[in-house]
């Protein structure tokens, strides 16, 4: 809640000022009854038909500026909760996108998202309410008591008695309330990842007929939503009939305790009469709070999942304890690394790699499946920081190198790399702000012509995962928008596997004729696509079993050489 | 080499699912949303029953606290006491059983429409599990969970709580004015007037916010739909360092989302205050025309004050009603969208009288098939093609020639637009979609994986799959080391990122997961495109016996690994241009021999 507060502060003044008109708008409603009491207990006898008019018109005039009153703060509030909740979803949405990927990986995506969604709506939706039912419910409830007091003072301190009570009842089932309704929102969680899943494995799923199993499996997801929901729910439900119990209850002893005040001759009845009527207000007051407190529960239960967010800690940067010169561009040194240290797993995911590039040089890596290889390119960018062992750019150590400038180095294609659903103009210049020349330079160069036999070329729209998009296509995109940046390093992983092998060919020349300052990284699985090489490494369950070139390879390593004749051997 | 068709789904913009279609009727929507309280009429009658019997219950305690005070009443020294505590006694009894009710009702209620929600939950995801593929081509995931999550609440938030208050609205607007109707028939002329007006206002502002709420919907949904999309992609953003513009761009989505809600917030909130003061001013006429009556010696004082507090009864709920009207504008916007989604065209029927599928040999043909993904663009003119049982037939050619699509029409995620595709000569029109997918197995290029543990990847396809032959298809498959070194083995949860499994990885567990299938047909699009050389020779022993006894089809670019079959068709720009072997195609020296060469070409 304290991130609330914190959300609400730059607005205070306004909000102050809205609380305000919502009182003054209250207060004048509050008095049209009063006035039509007097009106006929006073006015009417006196038959003034002038009087009466009079507070006529009165009554027109307050009704009038209760009504603009309570329009008034309404619009303040609607404008406040906008504000805060533009600033609570910037920051939280900027907070994701800072994230490392290890933390991204703590809080699971489906986890983030639903944070993003559905949790910043709900403390939307609480921001707003409060401000609307939190200023009449307290008037009514204080005003309520403070009339009463006048009335009969011991009287209402027999029903202020029960106060303490009730707010043993409220603070109780809101302290259950809000962890209640954090499962509910790691149940929805559940049920966003479900959805997600199958709208991507829609082929997969029909493939194999297993629509009723998902159906069954979402089945489960769903219930449980429910069934927490309506846990929380029913918890949430008992403070309203505990409240209204407690305050009758109080006012049965009011009657009882007026019946001996009235018997001592220090009460009349009347008053009795007249108590019981306002405690009517006092009555549906409390009702309203209750009703704020579930919404309050709901709201900080997401405000708590958003706070977690806003308040992961930045990863520290260590700092680069000895930059120095050096002749290469990118170096690996006894680099180690492993996903899940703390679980015991029992061999790195890389250990002990080491290469050094000059600029302009390539680099060629292949490997079997999972033996590390795109792991070499999450380090280099320093997604994950490395256990053991040094990466240096330049000589500095990408530790050192604060993270814009860093990535600002590189232009990535990483596997099954993301579209957006958009113009191909802005999935390749990514907003760069690069100029038309310079994107239809990158697709020329990328081999993607088919952007201008698209309707409308850069203009043309792509769906959502580039849908409409072949896979060669889609490769070809996205290396352009690798190219477009004019990258100092250049990595493509596994980032020409669907193009067929002519337009791969034409790729790499191309790369070869116009990148030639352009230190590049490629992960491929075909030996053609790092045949020329400066420097090949042959990766195995995370190490190094071969380096050097081509023809080094062929003499000195088993396994590349067993590649090689696999690939090509047959053809010649 | 490109030709302007492209071979996937349709090259429109993204469709929304709201947007400018014609917006749905009313009454459509009220009859669409009775339909789920119907179930639950039972339920919804007890709700009514126990708010009438709640709110009588709430009428006896002042009637029973005023018979208390009539025994209080005598004055000092004279109080009955024995009465008052009896009366106390009664009210103590009767509030206890009113909480009890209010619990009860409460709880019915969040029964009711927990399983409404569940219901419409259930109702939307088998409706997406329903829809043809192209459908989720063209849709944001983000939108449709922002349908399935944010606007089933919306829905549900309102309707339950506001049915509820609309009976008890109804019960009370219809007993004040019989009260009413009996002390005065002249002074409810007021309401003559007041009443009207009332409606007008609401009706009036409720035409305007509607367009406004249904753009908040439809806001909320884009902007949920980035967010999904960013945050999936956010890597991406990362390397190329461009978190500031991707924030810069969902903060523009968010200022229209914020401003969508805002605005349509800032005319509805008019609507509560609004009727209010039509109430008032009802209220003030009463008491003008009152005192003019009672100066008039029409009515008695008491009975002004009787009216009055009628009155406010009576216009209490009406007031409550207009504030009800404006959360129910919003749960209209909300259904309108959920029921735009149960109303998409599912895939098409099964053909009336469609058979089973069964003991299928695997004798697959094409006949004159002509295909596009839109009327006018054409992907496939006029393909034939014989795959007799057990053959190999593989599909070549670069890029965005309509490889997939042929697989699309196998298995009928699209139907051809004229021509024949038969399996042992029976129209696969006129068999069950089901059967017709299960003769199938298919490896795709894009693995999939789902939130769960390996063996339950593995055994995806296979219900009845056990350790043992899960483990074996692992072996087979050359991934059962690799699952042994994760933390739990084969009980291990793979995460949506799945940071400690490749991509070659994820392939190998899908082909294991193939692996356990006995369909007569295999489809291996790009099968083992992210799989290394190496790893590929090693399971090519696997993959033969999988493939073996099969009809394959086998789309691929590694020219290499489809040296084998016994057909290869060459496809262009959406025809086949060469058909044959290997031997033939190379003899032939064409397009085959040309693409074939080219992988051995240097720079």
């Amino acid at each position: 809640m304290k991130t609330v507060l914190r959300y609400l502060k730059p607005q205070y003044a306004r909000l102050a000022l809205q609380l305000t008109i919502k009182f003054i708008g209250t207060i004048t409603e509050l008095f049209i009854p009063w006035m039509l009491s007097h009106i006929l207990d006073d006015i009417v006898p006196l038959r003034d038909m002038v009087q009466v008019y009079l507070w006529g018109a009165l009554m027109l005039l307050a009704a009038a500026v209760a009504l603009f009153g309570n329009v008034c703060a309404n619009r303040m509030s609607t404008r406040i909760s906008r504000r805060f909740t533009e600033k609570l979803r910037h920051d939280a949405f900027a907070r994701v996108s800072y994230l490392s990927s290890r933390q991204v990986d703590g809080f699971t995506l489906s986890s983030l998202i639903s944070r993003l969604t559905s949790d910043t709506y709900n403390v939307h939706q609480m921001v707003d309410r409060m401000q609307r039912l939190g200023v009449r419910a307290p008037i009514l409830l204080l005003g309520g008591i403070c009339v009463t007091f006048t009335l009969e003072p011991v009287l209402t301190l027999v029903l202020v008695c029960t106060l303490p009570l009730l707010g043993v009842v409220v603070f109780g089932v809101s302290r259950r309330g809000v962890p209640l309704y954090v499962r509910v929102q790691e149940a929805v969680d559940g049920m966003v990842r479900k959805v997600q899943e199958n709208m991507t494995g829609v082929r997969v799923i029909k493939a194999l007929s297993k629509t009723e199993y998902e159906k069954e499996r979402f089945d489960e997801v769903n219930r449980e939503v429910v069934r927490r929901d309506q846990h929380a729910g029913a918890v949430m439900a008992t403070t309203n009939p505990v409240m209204s119990l407690l305050l009758n209850l109080g006012l049965t002893a009011v009657v009882v305790v007026g019946a001996f005040r009235v018997n001592a001759g220090v009460s009349k009845a009347g008053k009795i009469i007249a108590f019981l009527s306002y405690f009517t207000i006092i009555l549906n007051a409390m009702m309203m709070i209750s009703r704020l407190f579930m919404i309050y529960s709901k709201g900080a239960a997401s405000a708590k999942r958003i706070e977690e967010v806003l308040e992961t800690p930045v990863e520290p940067v260590p700092g680069d304890p000895a930059p120095r010169t050096s002749e290469y561009h990118v170096e690996f040194q006894n680099v180690s690394f492993s996903y899940n240290k703390a679980e015991g797993k029992t061999r790195d995911d890389l250990s002990g790699v080491s290469f050094a590039l000059r600029r302009g040089q390539t680099l060629g890596i292949i490997g079997p499946t999972g033996s590390g290889k795109s792991t070499i390119v999450s380090l280099l960018m320093r997604f994950y920081d490395v256990d053991a062992g040094e990466i240096r750019i330049g000589g500095r150590r990408i530790e050192g190198i604060p993270e814009e400038e860093l990535h600002t180095m590189f232009g990535v294609v990483f596997q099954n790399d993301f579209i957006l659903a958009d113009s191909i103009r802005e999935n390749i210049d990514f907003g760069r702000g690069l100029s038309d020349e310079t994107l239809l330079l990158a697709a020329k160069l990328a081999q993607a012509e088919f952007i201008e036999e698209k309707e409308g070329g850069l203009s043309h729209m792509l769906t959502a995962k580039g849908a409409n998009l072949s896979g060669g296509q889609k490769q070809r995109l996205l290396i352009a928008r690798a190219l477009a940046g004019k990258p100092e390093i250049l990595v493509l992983d596994d980032a020409s596997s669907a193009l067929d092998y002519k337009t791969d060919q034409a790729l790499r020349s191309a790369l070869h004729h116009n990148f030639s300052d352009t230190t590049t990284i490629i992960i491929a699985q075909r030996i053609s696509s790092i045949l020329n090489a400066d420097h090949i490494l042959v990766l195995d369950g995370g190490r190094v079993i071969g380096a050097g070139t081509h023809e080094e390879l062929l003499a000195s390593c088993a396994d590349y050489r067993e590649i090689y004749e696999v690939q090509m051997g047959e053809a010649e | 080499m490109e030709k302007k068709q492209t071979a996937n789904p349709p090259a429109t913009a993204m469709q929304s699912l709201h947007g400018a279609e014609q917006k749905l009727k009313k009454t459509y929507i009220l009859r669409r949303l009775w339909g789920y309280f119907r179930e639950y009429k039972w339920m919804l009658a007890l709700a009514i029953v126990l708010t009438i019997a709640g709110n009588a219950l709430a009428l006896v305690g002042p009637k029973l606290s005023g018979f208390a005070i009539d025994a209080i009443e005598p004055g000092p020294g004279k109080v009955d006491f024995a009465t008052v505590f009896r009366y106390a006694g009664y009210m103590a009894i009767c509030y206890a059983l009113s909480a009890g009710m209010s619990y009860g009702l409460a709880r019915l209620m969040i029964r009711l429409s927990r399983n409404i929600v569940y219901r419409m939950r259930r109702d939307i995801f088998e409706k997406l599990v329903s829809l043809p593929v192209g459908f989720f081509d063209r849709h944001q995931t983000g939108d449709i969970i922002s349908i399935i999550s944010y606007d089933v609440d919306t829905i549900n938030a309102s309707l339950s709580n506001d049915i509820v208050q609309i009976c008890t609205s109804f019960i009370t607007v219809l007993g004040s004015l019989v009260m009413m109707l009996s002390i005065s028939p002249v002074l409810i002329l007021v309401f003559v007037v007041t009443i009207p007006v009332s409606v007008l206002i609401t009706r009036y502002r409720a035409k305007k916010v509607r367009p406004l709420f249904r753009l908040r919907s439809k806001k909320l949904g884009e902007l949920n739909g980035f967010v999904e999309e960013v945050t999936s992609g956010q890597r991406t953003t990362k390397a190329y360092h461009r978190e500031e513009v991707m924030i810069g761009r969902f903060d523009q989505k968010n200022k229209e989302a914020v401003d969508a809600y805002c605005n349509a917030d800032y005319y509805a909130c008019v609507m509560g205050p609004s009727v209010n003061f039509v109430n008032n001013f009802s209220l003030a006429l009463i008491s003008v025309f009152g005192a003019l009556l009672y100066m008039g010696g029409a009515i008695s004082l008491g009975n002004i004050s009787s009216f009055v507090l009628y009155s406010r009864k009576f216009s209490g709920p009406i007031n409550e009603f207009a504030n009800l009207l404006a959360e129910m504008q919003s749960a209209f916007s909300a259904a309108e969208r959920v029921f735009r989604l149960l109303d998409e065209e599912p895939e098409p029927a099964d053909a009336p009288g469609a058979t089973e599928l069964a003991h299928v040999k695997g004798d697959v043909a094409l006949k004159n098939v002509r295909f596009g993904y839109e009327p006018g663009k054409v992907i496939l003119s006029d393909l034939n093609l014989d795959a007799p049982r057990g053959s190999v037939t593989a599909i070549v050619g670069p890029t965005g020639a309509g490889k997939t699509t042929i697989i699309n029409l196998l298995m009928r995620f699209y139907d051809a637009d004229s021509g024949a595709i038969t399996i042992d000569g029976q129209n696969i029109c006129s068999v069950t979609r089901r059967s017709l997918r299960l003769a199938y197995t298919m490896v795709l290029q894009d693995t999939w994986l789902f939130h769960g543990t390996v063996f339950e990847n593995i055994a995806y396809g296979r219900e009845d799959a056990t350790m043992e032959k899960v483990v074996a298809a692992a072996k087979a498959a050359r991934i059962h080391d690799t699952i042994m070194s994760l933390p739990n083995g084969y009980d291990t949860v793979l995460t949506d990122n799945g940071s400690n499994i490749s991509k070659g990885q994820k392939q190998l567990l899908t082909i294991a997961r193939a692996m356990l299938l006995d369909s007569p047909m295999l489809i291996l699009d790009e099968a083992t495109s992210n799989v290394d050389t190496q790893t590929e020779r090693r399971i090519q022993d696997a993959m033969l016996r999988l493939m073996e006894g099969r009809t394959c089809f086998v789309i691929a670019h590694r020219l290499s690994t489809i040296q084998n079959a016994d057909r290869i068709l060459v496809v262009k720009a959406g025809d086949i241009v060469e058909q044959g072997t290997h031997r033939e195609l190379m003899a032939k020296n064409g397009f085959y021999a040309e693409l074939y060469h080219s992988q051995f070409e240097t720079v």
